[in-house]
């Protein structure tokens, strides 16, 4: 028998940390990730100072007209002078307040929320602010100009769409993702069809089927509108996906904490909001993050229809006769904001996804 | 139903599919009783007492606990699971909930308790077995001693007559079976009515005023721990015995 004296902990040696060796290990551990490395680095050096020349150092900020566009560059006036199409469409110059106020709201509410505590105020102040920024948009009461929705165009439009296809088809495709488990095989059977069928049909047929086949079932002279008839089917169509991947978080609960629920005495509704969507959300956060996203994208199929998105714009405003040929401005810009909003939904979930992280050890 | 029984199990039949899981299961408790269940892996332990609390059905026979009736009833249902409760295996905690928020779910939502008064009960029971200073961790966080502890805490809530363990101590590591046991013990004090599916003989010795022992799902000897471990009748409990109580 021997007894043995405690060790000290040594620190590290050098060789295994700092700047040099995270670039050996990630950049030049072997041949062929060298190859990669220097391929990438080239492949940079190619596109980006071109890209700079045109969009920075030759581009052209000032000016109201074309004819003050001298440089090769981009000519960023054009963006300039047609940012209200791009932001608002065809909606009335005098009425845009009204949209300006809203978003002014959404930053306060952003702001505001993350000193209110209750959950149940929370919901009340967000619920309330769709409500008046619908108001608001829509007119038509309170002594506000009604604002038709042939006149909804551009950025706005687009996060109308987007926002009511997630608002609307999350409840939703909660509501399916639990009738796929439900015990009455009738509620499971049309949850499965619902699902199947959706799933199997690309967005832009929904589209064309809500525009055309829709109002066939409604009799004659009864028209109702475009967009509601394209936010109907766009949130159909989302919610099928969203239950879908509800349905694989709902998959990862043990059956335990199904128990644990009956045997404390909840209901069905309590148990399944209570203990397990919480759970069953956490797991699905990714993915329904990444459907969301395809969601944003995907708005600007709304086109096809008829309605004017954020995409859309470009081409109408380069039609301008003052403003011919300037398209490619026009895509960069959209490409530019489109990744913004994507990239800020992407952070967005990463947040919640730590926020809802009770696994800490 | 008799004066001071506040369990009764007549006839009771259950299939899983053909498989005949419970075999014509009868089982009085009295009130305050401690009864220990005991017998080999898939001898029907679990089962009886999930269809207890309705978490199994059963084909055949009936229960009444404390007057209730078990069947398929909604409002039946919700009044016995608010006067029976449960100890899992696994703790069966849920994870996304704090400690504290795990123990008042029930009585706020199912009892409609205020949350204050809510949060006063759930700190004293947290303070009965030993863990009020974890209340606003995540059970995640704590070892699994502690956790089926929480678990007991969070059952006695909704304050239950009648308390059902399955294998409550049997997931943890050695060290921290202890723990459970003397919260056990303690209720088992009180003069709440407990069955415990457990192969902790030292536990049964010392509470249980009944001990049985099942297999293939039948119940094959139900006697006083004194004489179920001393002068066990059937072969099959003494070689049951044999086999548990030999290393
Ligand atoms: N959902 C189920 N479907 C089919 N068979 C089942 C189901 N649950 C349990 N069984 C079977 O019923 C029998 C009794 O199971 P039970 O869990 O009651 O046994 P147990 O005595 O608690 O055993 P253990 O000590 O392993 O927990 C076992 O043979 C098991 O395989
Ligand atoms: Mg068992």
């Amino acid at each position: 028998m021997a007894v043995y004296e405690q060790k000290q902990a040594l620190e590290a040696p050098s060789s295994t940390k700092g700047a040099i060796h995270w670039i050996k290990e990630n950049l030049f551990s072997s041949p062929l990730n060298t190859i990669m490395t220097l391929m990438g680095f080239g492949f940079l050096y190619i596109i980006i100072p071109p890209l700079l020349q045109w969009a920075y150092f030759d581009a052209n900020f000032v000016g109201t007209t074309r004819e003050q566009c001298t440089g090769d560059g981009a000519c960023w006036v054009f963006i300039k002078m047609k940012m209200d199409m791009f932001l608002y469409g065809f909606y009335p110059e005098t009425e845009l307040w009204r949209l300006k106020a809203i978003v002014i709201m959404f930053v306060a509410l952003v702001i505001g929320l993350r000193f209110i505590k209750s959950g149940k105020v929370k919901f009340g102040i967000v619920f309330s602010y769709f409500i008046i920024s619908l108001i608001l948009t829509a007119g038509g009461i309170f002594g506000l100009e009604s604002v038709p929705t042939d006149k909804w165009g551009g950025l706005m439009l687009t996060i109308v769409v987007a926002s009511v296809g997630i608002v609307f088809s999350f409840p939703i495709g909660i509501i399916v993702a639990f009738g796929r488990q439900s015990n009455l095989p009738i509620i499971r059977s049309v949850c499965v069809t619902y699902v199947e069928m959706i799933r199997g049909v690309p967005l832009i047929t929904i589209l064309f089927m809500s525009s055309v086949i829709l109002p066939l079932f409604f009799p004659e002279g009864i028209s109702f509108d475009k967009l509601l008839r394209a936010l109907i089917g766009i949130t159909l169509f989302q919610a099928a996906y969203v239950a879908e991947n509800i349905r694989g978080g709902l998959q990862a609960i043990p059956k335990g904490q199904y128990e644990a629920a009956d045997a404390i005495g909840l209901s069905y509704w309590q148990k399944m909001l209570l203990v397990i969507l919480p759970q069953a959300l956490k797991v699905a956060i990714p993915n329904l993050a990444g459907a969301f996203i395809s969601l944003f994208q995907d708005t600007t199929l709304v086109l096809i229809i008829g309605l004017f998105d954020l995409l859309a714009m470009v081409r109408i405003t380069a039609a301008d006769s003052h403003w011919l040929g300037m398209e490619t401005e026009g895509y960069v810009f959209v490409t530019v904001i489109f990744w913004a909003f994507c990239y800020g939904m992407s952070r967005y979930s990463n947040k919640l996804e730590k926020q809802f992280d009770t696994n800490l050890k | 139903m008799k004066d001071n029984n506040v369990i009764e199990i007549k006839n009771l039949n259950k299939w899983y599919g053909d498989f005949h899981v419970l075999k014509d299961i009868n089982l009085e408790v009295k009130k305050g009783e401690i009864i220990v269940v005991c017998g080999p892996s898939g001898s029907g332990k679990s089962t009886l007492i999930r269809c207890i609390n309705y978490l199994e059905q059963f084909q055949e026979g009936s229960i009444v606990v404390d007057g209730i009736e078990v069947t398929d009833d909604i409002k039946k249902i919700k009044a016995l699971r608010e006067d029976v409760a449960m100890v899992f295996q696994h703790f069966n905690l849920f994870p996304h909930l704090s400690i504290l928020d795990n123990l008042t779910l029930s009585p706020i939502w199912v009892k409609n308790m205020p949350k204050k008064d809510a949060i006063a009960t759930a700190m004293k029971f947290l303070d009965r077995v030993g863990i009020a200073e974890q209340a606003d961790k995540y059970p995640n966080q704590l070892s699994g001693g502690q956790q089926q502890r929480v678990a007991i805490a969070r059952s006695l809530c909704k304050n239950p007559n009648i308390m059902l363990f399955d294998e409550p101590t049997s997931a943890l590591d050695p060290e921290m079976v202890s723990e459970v046991l003397d919260v056990m013990v303690e209720l088992a004090k009180e003069g709440r009515t407990m069955i415990c599916v457990t192969h902790e003989m030292g536990f049964a010795k010392k509470v249980a005023d009944r001990v049985i022992f099942m297999d293939a799902g039948q119940i094959v000897e139900e006697n006083t721990p004194k004489k179920f471990f001393d002068n066990p009748e059937s072969d099959r409990l003494k070689l049951f015995l044999d086999q548990i109580l030999s290393h």
